[in-house]
């Protein structure tokens, strides 16, 4: 078991030593605040850095609501019958579809038919159909841990079905909901190919205005840097991959602690 | 003197069922306003669904279903359009106290609250009132904020009744309350349902033949999915039985 572990451990460990020694040097205040400048090959990656953000939270604003919803009707409500059981399958293909097949759907649907051009609209919506799956399957999860006895406690004292979902069902599997979300979030940031052709621009050195606008994203940037340009410098996309890991673990630290919070607010 | 009290639950020709598979059938008794009336008998012989169709779990519970009638202060429960007016006046306490994941206040609040009390002065003096008839304001006034579910079993089974009671039911349904309480704690809950009978009727299910006789007015003894015997409960214990499976459980011969 011990040693399983290690094993587990040791990739992420290099993985992360290596960026960090190969890509510290790149990293400057100038680096996360400035735009990019001589052919990418110099300068910060702000744009980037800021597009990725709002891409991120877009798809949350988007899935978190369908998934948590989809989630309750099919913990909560759902008949045990064909119908439920065939979501059930679909929602698990979905998390099979690779990206890129992801992507040539958001660009057919967003893009195109409900033409939102190519935008951080088409690319979060794109990136929030892909993650659904997790959301929802997380949710499902920590909905089925609440024990029964607890719905069957507060419906007899004449709750509504949506009284004892929201006031005691909701509130016990927060925390298992949030790490969906963490992992949503992760994915979220570092996909690339779903939102190379919905709404990440290979070069763009303005801050996008609305959510209709293209933007500059760090994971397409990183594959840009590290394979498209020619003559960057070599720390350049080590530290781009850095800053990329840091706003994971970011969100990751903001939601470990919402959830630490709420857990210290019910006091148990 | 019960005898003359009016008839507060009329149960015809019930039949339960599980997946068409029937777990209790053919109840026919009747249960009158503020007697205890008690369920006795083995695990397996639908004394908790007998009290399941009583607040109707039976609509939220999928494989559950029941023939026959069961009438509440004569309105037949079928035709009761709002369950959930229907649950409010029915309080249950379950065998193993079911602390809702919340303050002790807010365990005893829950009820007042989605009926619609709003003000926090009202709430308190419902709190305060529910948690006293229930034995348990004393123990517990100076940390109403902590987490019910860290009160000890005793302490916790009160609670629910506590929270039962801040339904303002007229009916209260126990299932094997003295369960997972200590035997000081269930005198303590007993002496408090002899009290609550001047308000209230209280359906009493327990495997304890002794509470059953301390508490109960009128008893029924199930076995096997079956309604055996219904009558006074002293007749129980002193031999004048119908049926003679009666006098052997509760003498201990098998169960």
């Amino acid at each position: 078991m011990g040693a399983m572990t290690i094993v587990l451990i040791i990739p992420v460990i290099l993985v992360l030593t290596m960026l960090v020694i190969r890509g510290a040097p790149a990293i400057s205040w100038a680096f996360l605040v400035e735009d990019p400048i001589n052919g990418m090959t110099a300068g910060g990656i702000f744009p980037a850095l800021f597009g990725t953000i709002c891409i991120v939270l877009v798809a949350l604003f988007a899935s978190v609501p369908v998934g948590v919803a989809a989630a309750v009707y099919l913990s909560e409500y759902a008949p045990d019958n064909w119908f439920t059981r065939i979501i059930n399958l679909a929602i698990i293909n979905l998390a099979g579809v690779p990206s890129i097949v992801h992507a040539l759907f958001g660009v057919g649907a967003f893009v195109l038919f409900f033409d939102f051009g190519t935008s951080i609209l088409a690319a979060s919506l794109t990136l929030a159909v892909m993650t659904l799956p997790v959301v929802i399957v997380s949710t499902r999860e920590s909905l089925q841990a609440v024990p029964q006895a607890y719905r069957e406690a507060c419906m007899s004292m004449g709750a509504t079905k949506w009284q004892t979902i929201y006031r005691v069902v909701l509130p016990n599997a927060v925390t298992g909901i949030l790490t969906g979300i963490i992992l949503e979030v992760s994915r979220t940031a570092g996909e690339t190919a779903p939102i190379m052709f919905t709404g990440a621009a290979f070069f763009l050195p303005f801050l996008p205005q609305s959510v209709y606008d293209q933007t500059m994203a760090l994971s397409l940037h990183l594959f840009v840097v590290a394979t498209q340009v020619p003559n960057v410098p070599y720390n350049l996309p080590y530290g781009v991959a850095l800053v990329l890991i840091g706003i994971v673990l970011v969100m990751n630290s903001v939601s470990i602690a919402f959830r630490i919070y709420l857990r210290g607010r019910r006091k148990w | 003197m019960v005898e003359q009290s009016p008839i507060h639950l009329e149960v015809k020709d019930l039949t339960i069922s599980y997946d068409d598979q029937p777990a209790l059938s053919n109840v026919n008794l009747d249960i009158r306003k503020n007697e205890i009336f008690g369920i006795i008998g083995p695990a397996g012989s639908g004394k908790t669904s007998f009290l399941r169709i009583l607040n109707r779990m039976d609509a939220d519970v999928d494989n559950m279903s029941f023939t026959g009638t069961v009438s509440y202060n004569g309105t037949d429960l079928r035709t009761w359009r709002n369950l959930y007016s229907l649950r409010r006046r029915v309080g249950v306490v379950f065998p193993l106290p079911v602390g809702l994941p919340m303050s002790i206040y807010e365990n005893v609040a829950f009820s007042p609250r989605i009926r619609g009390v709003r003000k926090k002065a009202d709430l308190d003096v419902i709190v305060e009132k529910c948690l006293r008839r229930a034995a348990l304001w004393d123990e517990v006034k100076d940390r109403l904020d902590a987490l019910g579910s860290l009160l000890s079993g005793g302490q916790q089974q009160r609670l629910t009744i506590a929270r039962a009671l801040s339904q303002e039911p007229d009916l209260l349904l126990l299932d094997e309350f003295s369960i997972a309480v200590d035997p000081v704690t269930t005198m303590r809950i007993e002496d408090v349902l002899k009290e609550l009978r001047e308000e209230l009727t209280i359906v009493l299910v327990t495997n304890l033949v002794q509470q059953c006789r301390r508490l109960a007015d009128r008893s029924a003894f199930f076995l096997q999915g079956e309604c055996v015997e219904v009558g006074n409960t002293e007749d129980f214990f002193t031999g004048e039985v119908k049926d003679q499976r009666t006098r052997d459980y509760v003498e201990g011969r098998f169960g």
